[in-house]
């Protein structure tokens, strides 16, 4: 962590290093008497750096660590070996948990495992209130919260009556209130249908752009994954890319082989080069691809 | 042969006593052999639709035909419907609940009357057309992969031979690889066995790749009925029901607005591939 003049901007607020989780298997046999113990690496020895206002998109099947890893950053889960700080703070250290929390909110995939109040503006209080924060002060942060993410309107009623869109931002709302600076989403579109799938996605995007809030985002969908900055590739445990999204997308043939897609426009540049159609192998949208395409007419 | 709805409409009242109606008059056929894509944003009426397929919900009013008779006739027999007309919900792995993953398999066809032994055949052949390797057989369903268990939830269906097999999002939370599984094994199931698929999707681009008929629901109503790639023509219809058309067939249009005059009746990306090579080969060959 670097101080002075340009602390702000090049503050590192996450910093993975050599980071290992294992956990033990435990199989029954057919004898019951014998227990098959298999140790698993969810997270095989990584090491990386979020500078404050990132916003990173994390890549991989499913069971390639990315969920494992999300859990790490707020203390969900523990490191084996090596550690996770986050603001300079390891997350070993219990007395650190409160603070990391506050700082790196997280938001999973089912939004009706999240909701812990009867009606919105409760359960978006939830996080605040837990931190001791003044109650005059809870409700200005409810109502920015709820405001952030286009859900005033809603602020009475019950989540039961929500879509499941609107309940994850409800879910995020209820991160916002807690001012972090950091959130981490986990696949949190994976069930939403596709206009709670935009609302979703724009909300984090502003809270990126306009709050600098720093994103890190695990998800399958590639158009998803072209709204971030930054893009870390996981495979069995372990990063196998990090880069922006031209770099990593121009590696068409490696993202392939991990089981991963490209985005459609990329995949189309792709299939068209094997012809013999001279595009350039970072396209990644639509209007890119469509310009090149035109310059051949 | 066939599942047909005549002007069905279906009415509920939720908590607050608040009226909905939740199908309008749905007339539509379903034949066998057919493999269908069934459309429409959330609350749109697609799954109170599927519900009536095999008689799980009763019509407000209007019929439910299957091959010509009315299933809600007094002495119709419903439970062997439910066996002709598979149903697959939502997330439905949360529905295992065996010790393994045989057992599990086996419990619809044991309740469809066949004994340990047949439904025991019936399984393991489900298990196997979903690509469930032997190995697997007597693990937990809770050992496996989001993907597997998906696919053994699958099979528990299979396992009772439907003739219509309904998937309501079979491959909502599966990684590119889970679903492309899933998807490849419905096409095989209707190409091999010719069994009818009726899909319901989110995804314009699984849709497009995969039926051949498409039903858009609107409000409760259809308000398209008919082949995929006429269906798709209407980018704008669609679009102000909050759908879309699947990503190449737009940007076929962004190009023919662009100048690259590119024919536009595209879906998937070999489709595209094809359209603009033809261009630029005609191109080629004039320079």
């Amino acid at each position: 962590m670097s101080k002075g003049g340009f602390s702000e901007k090049k503050m590192a607020i996450l910093d993975v290093k050599n980071l290992i989780h294992k956990y033990i298997a435990y199989e029954d046999s057919q004898d019951e008497s014998q227990e098959i113990k298999e140790e698993i690496k969810a997270i095989d020895d990584i090491s990386f750096h979020v500078e404050k206002g990132e916003f990173i998109a994390i890549l991989g099947r499913n069971g390639s660590g990315k969920s494992s890893l999300a859990k790490h950053i707020n203390g969900l889960l523990m490191p084996t070996e090596g550690a996770v700080y986050v603001k300079g703070m390891d997350t070993k250290d219990y007395r650190n948990l409160l603070n990391i929390r506050q700082s790196a909110g997280i938001v999973f995939q089912n939004p009706d495992n999240q909701i812990v109040g009867t009606i919105v503006e409760e359960d978006v209080a939830f996080g605040p209130e837990n931190m001791g924060v003044p109650s005059e002060d809870i409700w200005k942060r409810i109502t920015r919260a709820l405001e952030g993410v286009g859900m005033s309107a809603y602020k009475e009623a019950s989540p039961n009556h929500l879509s499941g869109g609107q309940k994850q931002r409800i879910a995020i709302a209820g991160i916002m209130a807690m001012e972090p600076e950091c959130i981490v989403l986990d696949e949190p579109t994976a069930m939403l249908d596709p206009q709670g799938r935009r609302h979703v996605l724009t909300l984090v995007k502003e809270l990126n752009q306009e709050k600098k809030i720093t994103i890190l985002m695990v998800t399958h969908h590639m158009q998803e994954v072209l709204l971030a900055d930054r893009i870390i590739v996981m495979d069995h445990g372990k990063i196998v890319m990090d880069g922006t999204p031209k770099e990593i997308f121009s590696r068409v043939e490696e993202l392939k082989k991990l089981g991963l897609e490209v985005p459609y426009a990329t995949e189309l540049a792709y299939e068209l080069r094997k012809e013999g159609v001279p595009l350039s192998e970072d396209i990644t949208t639509r209007e890119e691809l469509v310009e090149e395409l035109c310059q051949f007419v | 042969m066939s599942i047909r709805l005549e002007h069905v409409n279906y009415i509920y009242k939720d908590n607050s006593d608040d009226v909905h109606q939740a199908l309008k008059d749905v007339n539509l056929e379903i034949r066998p052999g057919e493999f269908i894509g069934i459309v429409g944003h959330t609350g749109s009426g697609k799954s109170t639709l599927i519900q009536h397929l095999n008689g799980l919900l009763r019509p407000s009013s209007g019929k439910v035909l299957y091959d010509e008779k009315d299933i809600f006739e007094e002495g119709y027999p419903l439970r062997q419907l439910r066996g002709k007309v598979g149903v697959c919900f939502q997330y439905p792995e949360y529905q295992l609940f065996e010790q393994n993953i045989l057992e599990d398999v086996c419990f619809g066809p044991m309740n469809f009357g066949k004994t340990k032994e047949e439904a025991m055949t019936l399984a393991k052949g489900a298990l196997a057309s979903v690509g469930m390797s032997e190995d697997l057989f007597l693990k937990s369903p809770f050992e496996l992969s989001g993907g597997q268990k998906r696919r053994v939830a699958i099979a528990g269906i299979l396992a009772m031979e439907p003739e219509y097999f309904v998937l309501d999002e079979p491959t909502a939370g599966l990684d590119p690889i889970g679903r492309d599984q899933i998807l490849n094994l419905l096409r095989k199931l209707h190409e091999e066995k010719n069994m009818t698929i009726i899909l319901v999707s989110h995804s314009m681009e699984d849709v497009a790749e995969y039926v051949d008929r498409m039903i858009v629901m609107n409000h409760g109503e259809v308000l398209f009925d008919d082949d995929k790639r006429k269906v798709f023509q209407h980018e704008k219809e669609l679009n102000e029901i909050g759908l879309s058309v699947p990503f190449y067939c737009s940007l076929m249009k962004d190009l023919n607005a662009h100048g690259f005059p590119v024919k536009t009746d595209v879906l998937t990306v070999e489709e595209a591939k094809e359209a603009i090579m033809e261009v630029i080969r005609k191109k080629r060959n004039n320079a």
